[in-house]
C-alpha cells in the first residue's frame, strides 16, 4: 500500500472526504454567523439554538404532520427564519448601537431558554430521523465506503454557500445590503426600507443555521443539546476566516473540517481542541483572520 | 387590637424561624444529586427523583415516627457542584442519606464527602468500579451496576460467540477508560486479543473518522466504551458507513432509552448487559406500567435502582430503630435485599451490591411484539459471576486468600 508520512493513502483520502463532510456543516453555520455579523455587527450566540430548532422542525414535521425530508429542507429553514425575524423585530433591534456585548448576552440568553425548553419537553436522549430513502445507499470510492447522504450534504452545503456569497458580493441586492451597513441613513434616504432589510438579513442567517440542522438530523440524534457544543467551534471558524468575511467563513469552514479530520487520525485526543489551537495561531500571526480586510 | 395582632404575627414568624434548623431533626432527609439537565438527564434525572418519592410514599411516608422528606439537585456533571451540594445538605439540612446519580467523576467527589460527613451514599448511576476499589468508603454502596459487571456480561458473551479480536472506541474520561480496561481484561482472559483503541473526546460531533480507524484495525468486534448520546451517535454512524457489516458492535453500556431512540432497525442484534429490565416478571412489569403512565416511557435500570435503594435504606433504618449511620451501614451489609429490582441481593464489605445481572440481545423489528419489547435474555449471571471477587484495592475489604 502506498503511504505518505507512514499513513496509507487510502486513509488520507478517506479522512479528506470526511473532513469535507464535517467542514460543510462548519461552512454553512459559520456563513450564517458571518452574514449576521458582517451586515449587522451582532454576535449571534443563538446560532446553535436555531440549528437545533431546524432539526426539531424537521423531526416534528415528520412525526406530527407527515412532512417528508425534501419538503422540510425548504419549510424548516423558512419557519425558523420567520422566528428569527420576530426575534430581531421584538428584541434584537433594541440593542443596535449599544456595545456588541449586549447583543451577545441577549442571544446567549435566548439560546439557553430555547435549549432549556426543548429539554423540558423532549428530554435529553434524542430521537432518530430516518435517512430519506432516495439517499439511503452508499458508494464505494475505492478508498472508502461513502454513504450517499454524506455526499449530498457536501453538495447542498457548497451550493448554498456559494449562492449566498454570490448574492451578497455580486448582485444589486447584496450591494444595497452592504451599503446599508456602511451608512444606513443615506441608504434610507434613497428610499430603501433599511429596517426591513436588516430583519430579512437576520432571518436569512438564521435560516442557514436551520438548514444545517435539517441536513444534520439524519446523521446525529436530534436532541436539545446538539447545537450547544457546535456553536463554540463555529465561532472559532468565523474568527479564523475573519469576522464578517463571507468567503472567509466558507473556505475556513471546509479547511478546518479537513484539519480536524487529520487530527482524528494522528492524535485523536486533540481533535476537539485543534480548531482552537489554529485560532490562537491565526490570531497571533494575522489578527484580522485569514480573509479579514482591516 | 391591631397592634396586638401584629405582635402575635411577629412572634409566630419568629417561632417558625427559630424552629427551622431543628425541624430537620424530626425528619429523615433523603437527597438525590444527579444530572438533571444534561446528556444523562433521562437515565435517572427528574424521573429518578419521582421514583424516590414513590418509594417514600410506598414505605408509608414516615419512618421511626418521623416524616421522610426528599431533596434533589442538579450536579451539571461537575464534581465540585455535586460535592458542595452534598456538604451543604449534610451541614444545614440534616441529610441522612444520599442517592448519587449519573457520572463517575461526580460520584468519586461525593464519596469523599460521605467519608467525612458520615452520611451513607448509594451510587445509583455511575459505572466506574473504582467506587468500590480505590475510591471506596465505609459509607458507600455501589448499587445498580459497575464497569466490571458490564464487561463480564457483554464481553464474555461476545468472545464466547466467536468475537475474538477487539478494537475500542473509548470516551476519553474516567468512565470510558475504566470500562475499556475491564473489557480488555475479560477479552484476554477468554483467549481473545485487543488490537487497539481510539480515545474520543466526550460529546464529539462526528464519529465517522474514528470508526474508519476501528475498521482499518481488522478487528472482529467494535467495543463501544462510551455512553448516552456518544454511544447512540457512534452506533448510528457505524451503520451508515457499513462498518457493522464487517465488525460486530458491542454495547458496553446501553440503557433502554438509548435503544428506544436508536430504534430496532439500527440497534437489532446488539449485545448489552443490564441489571434490570421492565419486562422480566410480573413485579417489574407492574413498576414499568406505573412509570409509563407518568412518563410515557419505560424506566431504566437506574430508575428501578433508585426506587429499590430508597426502600433498602428505609428498611434498614426501621430495623435498627435509628438513623445512626454506622448502625444503619452495619444493618445494610447484613440484610438481604428482595424487591422488584433484585432477589437475594446483598451489600459486600467493599460496598458493592451483589445481584444478578442480565446479558441481553436487542430484538429484531420482527421479534418485537409490543411497544418497548426490546430485549431477549441471553444469560442471567449470578451476582458473584458478574461483579467478580473482592480485589483488595479497597482497604475495608481485604482480598480473599
Amino acid at each position: 500500500m502506498t503511504t505518505v508520512l507512514g499513513i496509507p493513502v487510502a486513509v488520507i483520502l478517506g479522512q479528506l472526504m470526511l473532513g469535507l463532510v464535517n467542514g460543510s456543516f462548519y461552512a454553512l453555520l459559520s456563513l450564517g454567523l458571518a452574514v449576521i455579523f458582517g451586515l449587522m455587527r451582532v454576535v449571534n450566540f443563538a446560532h446553535g439554538a436555531f440549528y437545533t430548532l431546524g432539526a426539531f422542525a424537521a423531526l416534528l414535521g415528520l412525526q406530527w404532520l407527515g412532512i417528508n425530508y425534501w419538503v422540510s429542507l425548504l419549510l424548516a429553514p423558512l419557519a425558523v427564519g420567520l422566528v428569527g425575524i420576530v426575534v430581531e423585530r421584538l428584541l434584537l433591534r433594541h440593542v443596535y448601537g449599544l456595545d456588541p456585548l449586549y447583543g451577545l448576552l441577549l442571544t446567549f440568553g435566548l439560546a439557553l431558554i430555547c435549549q432549556g425548553s426543548l429539554h423540558q419537553v423532549f428530554g435529553a436522549t434524542g430521537q432518530s430521523y430516518p435517512v430519506p430513502p432516495a439517499l439511503a445507499g452508499a458508494v464505494n470510492l475505492g478508498f472508502m465506503f461513502l454513504p450517499l447522504y454524506r455526499a449530498w450534504v457536501i453538495f447542498v452545503s457548497l451550493l448554498v454557500c456559494f449562492s449566498t456569497w454570490f448574492v451578497i458580493e455580486r448582485t444589486r441586492l447584496g450591494a444595497t445590503l452592504r451599503a446599508a451597513t456602511e451608512n444606513a441613513p443615506l441608504v434610507q434616504a434613497f428610499g430603501v426600507n433599511v429596517p426591513l432589510l436588516v430583519a430579512a438579513t437576520y432571518g436569512s442567517g438564521v435560516a442557514l443555521a436551520a438548514l444545517a440542522g435539517v441536513l444534520a438530523s439524519p446523521i446525529v440524534l436530534v436532541n436539545s443539546h446538539m447545537g450547544s457544543s457546535l456553536v463554540i467551534v463555529v465561532f472559532a471558524v468565523v474568527v479564523i476566516g475573519g469576522m464578517g468575511s463571507i468567503l472567509g467563513s466558507i473556505v475556513s469552514g471546509l479547511l478546518l473540517g479537513v484539519v480536524e479530520g487529520f487530527t482524528k487520525v494522528i492524535y485523536p485526543e486533540a481533535s476537539n481542541v485543534v480548531i482552537f489551537v489554529v485560532m490562537a495561531l491565526v490570531l497571533i500571526l494575522r489578527p484580522t483572520g485569514l480573509f479579514g480586510k482591516d | 387590637m391591631k397592634l396586638r395582632m401584629l405582635t402575635l404575627a411577629i412572634l409566630a414568624a419568629l417561632a417558625a424561624a427559630a424552629s427551622g434548623p431543628t425541624l430537620a431533626a424530626d425528619e429523615v432527609v433523603i437527597g438525590d444529586i444527579d444530572d438533571m439537565s444534561g446528556v444523562y438527564a433521562d437515565v435517572m434525572g427528574a424521573a429518578g427523583v419521582e421514583v424516590v418519592k414513590w418509594a417514600v410514599a410506598d414505605f408509608g411516608g414516615t419512618v421511626l415516627g418521623r416524616k421522610i422528606s426528599v431533596l434533589s439537585a442538579d450536579h451539571q456533571n461537575k464534581p465540585d457542584i455535586g460535592a458542595a451540594k452534598f456538604r451543604e445538605w449534610a451541614d444545614q439540612n440534616g441529610l441522612n442519606f444520599l442517592l448519587g446519580g449519573s457520572n463517575t467523576g461526580v460520584n468519586i467527589a461525593m464519596a469523599k464527602v460521605a467519608a467525612v460527613k458520615h452520611v451513607p451514599i448509594f451510587n445509583i448511576g455511575p459505572g466506574g468500579a473504582s467506587l468500590t476499589n480505590e475510591d471506596c468508603t465505609a459509607y458507600s454502596v455501589h448499587y445498580t451496576y459497575d464497569t466490571v459487571a458490564l464487561a463480564n456480561g457483554t464481553a464474555t458473551a461476545i468472545v464466547n460467540a466467536g468475537g475474538k479480536t477487539w478494537f475500542y472506541l473509548t470516551a476519553d474520561y474516567a468512565f470510558g477508560t475504566q470500562l475499556q480496561a475491564a473489557a480488555s481484561k475479560v477479552v484476554e482472559g477468554h483467549g481473545g486479543k485487543n488490537l487497539g483503541a481510539v480515545r474520543v473526546p466526550l460529546g464529539a460531533a462526528d464519529f465517522s473518522s474514528f470508526l474508519l480507524q476501528a475498521q482499518a484495525s481488522g478487528a472482529q468486534v467494535l467495543g463501544l466504551s462510551n455512553a448516552g448520546t456518544d454511544f447512540s451517535n457512534s452506533l448510528k454512524a457505524a451503520n451508515e458507513f457499513g462498518i457493522t457489516k464487517t465488525m460486530k458492535p458491542a454495547a458496553l453500556l446501553a440503557f433502554i432509552t438509548d435503544i428506544h431512540s436508536l430504534g430496532l432497525p439500527t440497534a437489532q442484534g446488539l449485545y448489552l448487559t443490564t441489571a434490570w429490565y421492565w419486562d422480566l416478571n410480573p413485579e417489574t412489569r407492574t413498576f414499568g406500567k406505573r412509570f409509563y403512565a407518568k412518563f410515557n416511557r419505560e424506566p431504566t435500570m437506574d430508575q428501578a435502582g433508585a426506587y429499590s435503594a430508597t426502600l433498602t435504606y428505609l428498611r434498614a433504618v426501621k430495623a435498627v430503630g435509628t438513623t445512626d449511620p454506622d448502625k444503619v451501614m452495619a444493618e445494610l451489609k447484613r440484610a438481604k435485599i428482595n424487591d422488584l429490582f433484585t432477589t437475594g441481593g446483598y451489600i459486600r464489605a467493599d460496598g458493592a451490591m451483589i445481584h444478578d445481572m442480565y446479558v441481553m440481545q436487542v430484538k429484531t423489528p420482527q421479534e418485537s411484539k409490543y411497544p418497548w419489547d426490546y430485549y431477549k435474555v441471553v444469560k442471567k449471571m449470578s451476582g458473584e459471576e458478574a461483579f467478580g471477587p473482592i480485589t483488595g484495592l479497597c482497604p475495608l475489604a481485604p482480598a480473599p486468600k
